[in-house]
């Protein structure tokens, strides 16, 4: 059974003998730091790392990959290492992200020799740090346990293991950058593709330097170290700070914050506004005076110098997310720049104020256009109406005149347009590889280092929306969780091509496609067991879409046929409502049967209103007004002129859910200047495996709970 | 320094270091009326409204007042209605943000007004002020006195206008009288 470590958290070990998975959705490097019972690490030697992987009881691998395999053999280490460190470093270069906040959160899962997995921790919260200690492992009364630690470094592994009291710290994090070859891994292809795909184009690093560095990390002298030491400390001190505070104090690596430390970078820290991000550090002259200590002075005076940066008593969410931007300039955008309790709801609101913003930027170039449209008609016809404009070549020059001014603040509407676009784009770029698996895409690799969550997120993605102008600016529709309205995926002939009958049948299964994808996704960010989907397909004629779904066996029971499993199901669901109302009203929750606990049920109908009697249609219209208070949601895969029969008697059911469409459509509005929006449903990408392995791993994790 | 308007003065908002202004707000504040004995939600409050009318060349095309409170591109915003004022210590009840550098390319001058929306005259209200600040530092570039402004309801406050590439600020302080800024669209023409 998986403990899900939250951070400071800590976690008994049975065995010695352990595997530490490491997946990320980007190449990091992976190394073990071994340190003594008050978490130095005395020597470099004392760092496993790809340019020397095997420590006695320790092994990482060669190179910086999207996932690693480490093993920890706690018998086989030194007696005299208290602390085994896991560090997770992202390499340095151009292609790279540089810091943990623009990508997908890195997850560390300790596991028995034999792949069960005893703990996983999911490293969140990062922002501009580029190192992080995401687990330890400590001795604790003669046992080892786990403990999940998150602590991250703007200034990368330098300002780490300067923090773990390491001499040469700066001199280790050169040779380890240069072990995980940057040559290579500076060709790797961006974060967004599968991570396969990094591993492979990460591998051919290893061999070359590899070999070089084989156990000769100590080899790099203070000469070539000394300009990233002095840079690292730099921009540790310069930032004044890592985005995280300390684990609690009961970890034992915090130290009580020393007045002298303060004081002994406070020259450097009081300049926090120096423009220098803390993600590209770029190259700077040797500093003497900086805070980061040179390779040769003694111990003692280490800890003094270099202390004060990685201490932070801020909040980790009321920290500022972006550094200052240099003035005259727009911001570089960050993942998560925006308001929030949570990097979840960072996000959740950086999402909605790129939605605005393109709502608003948008409208102005439209009000700009077609101001100039509407000038140019009104000058046009002045200058017909005026008989002077007919003698020779006037009225050419006077039109001429006219269209010249229409272009010009056209062109200039344009303009401002593109510079938005521009940013908005940026913005985009970097949060939608941030984005956790309930905001994100089914083709995001984020979806394929899927686990069951514990918490329901706040908000599910249903699809993407566009505007015309910007057909590849999408932003995500997130619909806040649980949901109010019910969803209806209209299987009917779209409105923009109508030429239908043919397309019909692929219409509607494309409709049953999208309903499955949401559930799925529905299904996976639930945690195991709070979410049961009923499915209602009275002609069967969505069976092989919900293949995928009746297999993984996810679903609370087959699929309901005909007009007696109509009547079955809802009358069930029914019921529910009215039992939870009941105990809601008279004050009782707890007084519910088992079974009809805090779960929320969503009830997917396809083919409405086939096999539906007047009653059935009563029952569901009340499924759909009073449903989602008590945690029953309905979603109908419906043609509206199915149903034509019943006449005007469904619109209220029709306007009360939310119309999503199978095929790209304008049919959802803003709130705030109420542009028609192309609406595209987020569809597992075909081929894809990444549906099955989600809800495999769910069963597993329900199968597990249940037990 | 405070510039004390007075009608038909223009100020460019050019910056003393020559940089163009990037941000203004219009802050509107006046002195709630006095409590008037055991019932004291019987008061005949004083809603004072500040509004602003986006126009590109003679045209009206946005409108930022307390029934839409941010213009549809985003540039000018409006903290929200107050409806019975504020202590009368010079702060702003009510103001308008307005973006200068975000104002959409074709809307070349803003207007600002102020209305009494219950219908008090100038002359009842106590404390009354508008002034425009620069958002960027705090500074107040322009300061009416509207209390013991005479006998009316609204004032067309200032116009805030392109020039160059720039904006230029004219006080108007032209009195009018009306309910919200639809009765002073005609007052405001011959201002533009």
């Amino acid at each position: 059974m998986t403990a899900e470590l939250v951070r400071g958290q800590n976690h008994p070990l049975p065995e010695v003998r352990l595997g530490i998975r490491v997946s990320a959705g980007t190449p990091v490097v992976a190394a073990v730091s071994l340190g003594d019972d008050r978490g130095r690490a005395h020597l470099p030697e004392c760092v496993a790392h790809p340019g020397a992987p095997v420590l006695p009881g320790v092994e990482v691998t060669r190179q910086a990959a999207a996932d690693h395999l480490l093993t920890v053999d706690l018998e086989a280490v030194h007696e005299s290492v208290h602390r085994v460190s896991v560090l997770l470093v992202l390499p340095a270069g151009g292609a790279h992200p540089a810091r943990f906040g623009a990508v997908a959160a890195p997850r560390v899962a300790v596991s028995r020799p034999d792949g069960t997995e005893l703990a996983g921790y999911t490293v969140t919260g990062l922002d501009s740090e580029a190192a992080v200690v995401a687990l330890e492992f400590y001795r604790r009364q003669g046992t080892w346990k786990v403990r999940a630690v998150g602590q991250g470094y703007a200034g990368g592994l330098a300002a780490l293991l300067t923090d773990q009291g390491l001499p040469g710290a700066a001199a280790l994090a050169t040779a380890v950058e240069a072990a995980a070859s940057p040559d290579a891994t500076r060709a790797a292809p961006a974060p967004a593709r599968p991570p396969a795909e990094d591993r492979r184009s990460a591998r051919p690093a290893t061999a070359p330097s590899g070999a070089g560095h084989g156990d000769a990390a100590t080899a790099h002298g203070p000469g070539t170290a000394r300009p990233a030491s002095a840079d690292a400390g730099r921009t540790t001190a310069g930032h004044g700070r890592p985005a995280h505070p300390k684990p609690p104090s009961d970890t034992g690596t915090s130290r009580p914050p020393d007045p002298d430390d303060t004081r002994g970078t406070s020259g450097s820290s009081a300049t926090p506004s120096a423009p220098v991000p803390a993600a590209s550090p770029a190259p700077s002259p040797p500093e003497p005076e900086a805070s980061a200590p040179a390779p040769g002075q003694p111990p003692a005076a280490r800890p003094r110098a270099s202390g004060a940066g990685p201490v932070d008593c801020t909040h980790p969410s009321r920290r500022p997310a972006a550094p200052p931007a240099p003035s005259g300039q727009p911001a570089q955008p960050v993942a998560g720049d925006a308001t929030g309790w949570s990097m979840e709801e960072r996000l959740y609101n950086q999402v909605r104020g790129m939605f605005e913003d393109l709502a608003r930027t948008t409208a102005a170039y439209r009000s700009a256009v077609d101001f100039a449209d509407d000038r140019r008609d009104q000058e046009l016809d002045q200058v017909l109406s005026d008989p002077r404009n007919r003698i020779d070549g006037a009225g050419d020059a006077a039109r001429d005149a006219v269209r010249a001014r229409h272009a010009e603040l056209v062109d200039r509407a344009g303009e401002v347009f593109d510079r938005d676009l521009a940013q908005l784009a940026a913005e985009s770029e970097v949060v939608e590889p941030a984005l956790p698996p309930a905001y994100a895409r089914w083709d995001y690799p984020v979806w394929h280092g899927y686990r069951v969550p514990t918490q329901t997120p706040m908000a599910v993605r249903l699809g993407d929306l566009h505007l015309p102008e910007s057909p590849s600016l999408r932003i995500p529709l997130l619909i806040r969780l649980p949901l109010e309205r019910g969803l209806w995926i209209d299987s009917g002939p779209s409105a923009t091509d109508a030429d239908s009958a043919a397309d019909d049948a692929g219409t509607r299964r494309r409709a049953v496609d999208v309903a499955v994808a949401v559930a799925a996704r529905l299904l996976a960010i639930h945690p195991a067991g709070e979410f049961d989907v009923h499915v209602v397909d009275p002609a069967g004629s969505a069976a092989q879409a919900l293949v995928p779904l009746v297999q993984a066996g996810v679903l609370t029971g087959p699929p309901a046929l005909g007009a007696a499993g109509v009547t079955e199901v809802l009358s069930r669901l029914t019921e529910r409502v009215d039992l939870v109302q009941m105990a809601v009203r008279g004050g009782a929750p707890d007084a519910l049967p088992a079974g009809l606990g805090a779960s929320r049920q969503l009830l997917i109908v396809n083919g409405f209103p086939h096999g539906f009697d007047d009653r059935a249609v009563t029952r569901l219209r009340y499924l759909a007004d009073e449903g989602p208070a008590a945690g029953v949601h309905l979603m109908l895969v419906a043609a509206r002129e199915d149903a034509s029969a019943y006449g005007p008697l469904l619109d209220p059911l029709w306007r009360a859910l939310l119309r999503l469409t199978p095929l790209p459509d304008d049919h959802l509005a803003d709130p705030w200047v109420g542009h028609a929006w192309t609406y595209e449903p987020s569809l597992v990408p075909p081929g894809s495996a990444v549906l099955h392995l989600v809800l495999s791993r769910l069963a597993k994790a329900r199968r597990h709970g249940s037990r | 320094m405070t510039v004390n308007l007075t009608k038909g003065q223009a100020i460019s908002l050019q910056k003393n270091d020559g940089g163009s202004l990037s941000a203004v707000r219009m802050g509107l504040g006046w002195q709630a009326a006095p409590r008037r004995g055991l019932f004291g939600s019987r008061t005949r409050e004083i809603d004072l409204d500040a509004s602003a009318v986006l126009f590109a060349g003679q045209q009206p095309v946005d409108v930022v007042f307390f029934r839409h409170l941010v213009s549809d591109d985003g540039s000018v915003r409006h903290t929200g209605d107050n409806l019975v004022g504020g202590a009368g210590q010079g702060g702003d009840d009510e103001a308008i943000l307005v973006d200068l550098e975000r104002v959409p390319v074709h809307i070349d001058r803003i207007v600002f007004t102020v209305n009494s929306f219950t219908g008090q005259t100038f002359q009842e209200v106590q404390n009354a002020f508008c002034r425009l600040v620069d958002e960027s530092n705090g500074q107040e570039l322009a300061r009416y006195t509207l209390a013991g402004g005479g006998d009316y309801t609204a004032q067309i406050m200032a116009k805030v206008h392109r020039a160059g590439a720039g904006w230029t600020m004219t006080a108007i302080g032209a009195p009018a009288n009306g309910r919200t800024f639809q009765d002073l669209m005609p007052a405001i023409q011959p201002h533009l």
